[in-house]
């Protein structure tokens, strides 16, 4: 207390001492100035010396933005330089949800009155919004005509958080010609990034919103996208770009060119009229895929943008299954075509001579079961080459029984029949070579003798998909080398026109003898000479070689005749055809399957013959589709 | 004449102290060009605010204390009469109850009180020299609380603690014990928990944000966060004048007022903060050496009140902005916009003027 009473109450002031005291407290409140200070400038040193790299780095991250500037997809040409999927850029009318402050729906009807928004662009719109909630800004409408441009610009006021972009688009100017083949992009989805995260590629997709889905869009996805370039950006606390520090170019993707030949392409089409089926057409030479056709295809255009719900339910529920890819993940029993493979075995295994006769009396009879012939009555006699010419089933009933299953399916495995070809597009399906093995594991069950005849005809289990019979038509027309087929003849640079050519080596070349392939392919070539596929080809300006086929969907009974009429459309046979021309020198090898269209020769030939014409003479079918009865025998 | 105007205008003005009251202020112009991002509307703004302050400074001067200490009552009794008009009418701006409408004026009380209260503890502490005792003290706490908590409740926390901050100060220089200085300081630790239950919620969330401002990085951390980054990239040497990036890409909040430290600090660095430091630390030297020198117990307490509050100022608005104090809204003395905080601060050095050149004329 001695200081709180400074003056004890005395009269006398102490005017010394109280100037001392206060001095000594002036003193003390400056040496609290001095000592705040120093904390100050401790604070400075530590900020600005010890800690300056970790501020300059934030100051640095604030101001810097790295802008990914996305590259050009690569363009799909045909060999000729056809474009099958290429780039446009386009401006979009885009919404960004979270700047929205109205409902979206009445936003997009006032944007109704100044710009055209079909009822397709609203389903659309409100499926990307669903879908991809984390999207920034989801597309309205694109394409906007320079005077929607100008229009929406005078009212742009009124709509905050929408806005116009010039986008880049992904284009199929064929339409559903490539729909299978050439396949799609879309949104990029969860699953999808994940995988690029796992890839290690993430860094190359920012600012990338589409990714290949389906066809060689999916399978050349790294050689399409490119290599992402980066802006470095200086910016404000508002994110706005105030000036460009640094770019470093994108790298453009590489573009594809194929084997495919549109022309050709589009002759199968017309060719198949309404019907439905795959044709596979390869270049025996290198595996090269000249035409790939499911039938019928899709626009992939509508699935860019993310489809609407209506085309896609349209697309997803008709019977005709657009979707699904006949051509590598279709299977089908191969007929008939399957004999000159069972014919070129039974050489192999010496089970039977060339000139070998056997008397077919129309049936094979085998287990207490009879195998009836088409013909009724039967061949008489019948050699390999007739065997071939007029396909005749007994010859191949006996030969199958005399081979066994084992050397079946070991001689046809060779051909491919039952395993994936390897082609450069994803979805393929493996088909069924049956074996004791394969039955075994599918069924836990044993193989039955029985089961082995009708598998010499190219029924029973037997499945496989037209790229199959095609590689193996192919394999056979050049004698024994197995190419894998693929779609893409060359990865061209875009900057340097560099083409790198994708497969030309052989995979391996089957252990043949050079004359039994002959004695095969001499049969082939009567085909169409004096065969079943003889009316198809008659007249034709070139030696072709080809082997009719007809799948049978459902079992015929006992003493029962098929009757086609009789049948309901979709379980009517599928027609089938693999052939080469030339037949000395094959430059092109082809499987067609026409579904339910009842005999090959009669719906499947003629489109082959379309495509040789198109392919070896160049000459377009006046009439698409024509219909060429044959009352030959299958 | 001319040497008569010249002694008429120089008479009452203490060279030291405005010296480094010009420099500071110069400086302060050349920080806020580049604040306003090369504003010149700003600049000359900020120009006239320095002239008007530098007259009052000039007015103040020229007014010998005993005048001053005749107008401490009524001064103060207006001021705490307007707060509590401001309590019951006043307007709500930016959800503070803080202005008061005097026909078409807008003013601000606490901005008064602010000398008013050191004016009136001096006034109160001088009146009974003779005879101080432990109620006097008393007196003096509630002459100061009063006042103190009517702002808080605006709320205006910087204001208030700027406030509470002179009275202290007179407290302490009028002798206070320390042992009662001790005692308050341990109860005011243990009374931090009531505090922190009447403190408004975006008091609180000063308080927490500043214990962690990564805690809410984009809202009441904002500030702070960018303002130690502004503070920290500047480095030993700074980017330069008119080169801060934080500064010129708009990520300091503030920056030409409450956070125009930062803008200096990115752009002149370690160096430059210690210049700073050093000028202000002048004006402080000067105002303890004139406090030292004053006549009697008015005057050394306003003087020291002044001097102390002043630092203050420098203090808590250098803490707030590289991030060692919450952030409270009071600007960088002498550099900071604003022409209010300039006429404040240049009356309190007229204030100061006039004691250190009117001692003679009291003694006599």
């Amino acid at each position: 207390m001695s200081e709180l009473i400074i003056n004890p109450g005395i009269e006398f002031r102490d005017s010394q001492l109280e100037i001392y005291n206060f001095r000594w407290r002036l003193f003390a409140a400056a040496a609290f100035v001095l000592l705040m200070f120093g904390i100050l400038v401790g604070r400075f040193y530590y900020l600005q010396v010890l800690q300056y790299e970790h501020y300059q780095t934030l100051a640095e991250a604030n101001r810097i933005s790295v802008v990914p500037i996305v590259p050009n997809r690569g363009v799909i040409i045909d060999r000729n330089g056809v474009e099958l999927a290429n780039n446009y850029s386009a401006y979009t009318l885009e919404i960004k949800p979270a700047k929205v402050e109205k409902k979206i729906a009445s936003l997009i009807d006032e944007l109704a009155e100044l710009i055209d928004i079909s009822p397709r662009d609203r389903r659309r719109f409100n499926k990307l919004l669903e879908e991809n909630r984390s999207l920034e800004s989801v597309p309205i409408r694109t394409r906007l005509s320079d005077e929607e441009i100008a229009r929406f610009a005078a009212n742009r006021y009124r709509f905050p958080g929408v806005e116009i972009n010039a986008r880049t688009f992904r284009q199929y100017p064929q339409g559903e010609l490539f729909s299978h083949v050439v396949g799609h992009i879309g949104r990029i989805n969860q699953r999808e990034l994940d995988q690029l995260d796992n890839d290690g590629l993430m860094s190359n997709y920012r600012g990338t919103d589409y990714i290949g889905k389906t066809g060689l869009e999916h399978s050349y996805e790294n050689f399409l996208h490119g290599t992402t370039g980066i802006e470095e950006v200086e910016v404000d606390s508002g994110g706005r770009a105030v000036r460009t520090l640094s770019r470093t170019a994108p790298v453009s993707g590489n573009n594809l060119v194929l084997n495919l030949d549109a022309g050709l392409q589009e002759v199968v089409y017309r060719a198949f009229g309404d019907r439905r089926g795959a044709l596979v057409a390869i270049d025996p030479q290198n595996g090269g895929v000249l035409a790939f056709v499911s039938k019928p295809g899709f626009d992939p255009n509508l699935f860019v943008d993310g489809i609407d719900s209506q085309s896609w339910s349209e697309l997803n529920e008709s019977p005709d299954r657009p979707l699904i890819n006949r051509a590598l993940a279709g299977t089908y029993p191969p007929g008939s075509t399957f004999k000159p493979y069972m014919a070129l075995a039974a050489l192999t295994y010496g089970k039977r001579a060339p000139q070998q006769t056997i008397s077919d009396p129309g049936y094979f009879n085998f287990g207490g079961r009879t195998f009836r012939d088409d013909k009724i009555g039967g061949h008489g006699l019948v050699d390999m080459y007739k065997s071939i010419v007029a396909s005749c089933d007994t010859y191949y009933y006996m030969l199958a029984n005399d081979l066994g299953i084992d050397r079946i399916s070991a001689f046809m495995a060779k051909f491919g029949f039952g395993s994936r070809t390897g082609i450069d597009i994803p979805g393929e399906s493996a088909g069924i070579l049956p074996s004791q093995e394969w039955k075994m594991r599918r069924f836990k069950q044993k193989w039955y003798p029985g089961e082995t005849i009708s598998i010499g005809i190219g029924q029973g289990y037997n499945a496989y998909t037209p790229l199959q019979l095609a590689a193996a038509i192919a394999t056979l027309a050049d004698d024994g080398v197995v190419f894998r087929p693929h779609i893409v003849g060359y990865v061209e640079n875009v900057a340097t026109r560099e083409r790198t050519p994708i497969e030309p080596k052989a995979l391996r070349t089957l252990d043949l003898k050079p004359e039994y392939v002959a004695v095969v392919k001499q049969a082939l070539v009567g085909v169409n000479r004096e065969g079943t596929g003889a009316r198809a080809f008659a007249g034709a300006g070139y030696v072709s070689a080809g082997k009719t086929g007809t799948a049978q969907l459902i079992g015929i009974k006992q003493g029962e005749k098929y009757v086609e009429g009789r049948v309901h459309e979709r379980y009517r046979d599928h027609a089938l055809f693999i052939a080469y021309a030339p037949a000395d020198k094959p430059k092109i090898a082809l499987a067609v399957v026409v579904e339910n269209a009842g005999f090959g020769a009669r719906a499947a030939a003629p489109i082959a013959r379309q495509v040789f014409d198109y392919y070896l003479l160049g000459k377009k079918p006046v009439d698409p589709a024509k219909e060429s009865d044959s009352n030959a025998n299958d | 004449m001319i040497r008569r105007i010249t002694r008429f205008l120089v008479a009452h003005i203490d060279v030291p102290l405005l010296g480094a009251v010009l420099l500071l202020m110069i400086a302060g112009l050349f920080v806020l060009f580049s604040a306003s991002n090369a504003s010149v509307a700003r600049l000359s703004s900020q120009l006239t605010n320095v002239l008007v302050a530098l007259a009052v400074m000039w007015i103040f001067a020229n007014i010998p204390p005993h005048y001053l200490q005749r107008l401490s009552l009524p001064v103060y009794v207006a001021g705490l009469a307007m707060l509590i008009a401001v309590a019951l009418y006043g307007d709500i701006v930016n959800g503070a109850r803080r202005w008061l409408h005097v026909g078409v004026a807008r003013i601000q009380p606490s901005e008064l009180m602010k000398i008013a209260v050191p004016l009136m503890l001096a006034w109160y502490f001088n009146r009974h020299e003779a005879t101080l005792r432990l109620v006097n003290y008393l007196v003096a706490a509630v002459l100061l609380v009063v006042p103190v908590a009517l702002i808080v409740r605006q709320p205006d926390l910087g204001t208030s603690a700027l406030i509470f901050a002179s009275g202290c100060y007179v407290l302490f220089l009028a002798g206070l014990s320390w042992r009662i200085i001790a005692g308050i300081t341990v109860a005011g630790l243990a009374s931090l928990p009531f505090v922190w239950s009447v403190l408004h919620d975006y008091q609180r969330q000063r308080v927490l944000t500043l214990l962690d401002p990564t805690q809410d990085p984009l809202g009441a951390g904002y500030h702070t966060i960018q303002s130690t980054i502004a503070v920290g990239a500047g480095g030993l040497a700074g980017k330069g004048w008119m080169n801060g990036t934080q500064t010129h890409l708009d990520f300091i909040p503030e920056r030409t007022t409450d956070f125009i430290f930062a803008v200096y600090s990115e752009e002149f660095g370690l160096i430059g903060n210690f210049v700073l430091l050093f000028l202000f630390l002048l004006v402080i030297a000067r105002g303890i050496v004139i406090t030292a020198n004053a006549p009697d117990l008015f005057t050394r307490l306003l003087a020291g009140a002044i001097t102390l509050t002043f630092f203050t100022y420098v203090f808590v608005n250098m803490g707030m902005v590289s991030g060692i104090l919450p952030v409270v809204g009071v600007p960088l003395p002498l550099i900071s916009y604003g022409g209010t905080s300039l006429v404040t601060i240049c009356l309190g050095f007229g204030i100061l003027m006039s004691i250190e050149t009117h001692k003679k004329l009291v003694q006599t």
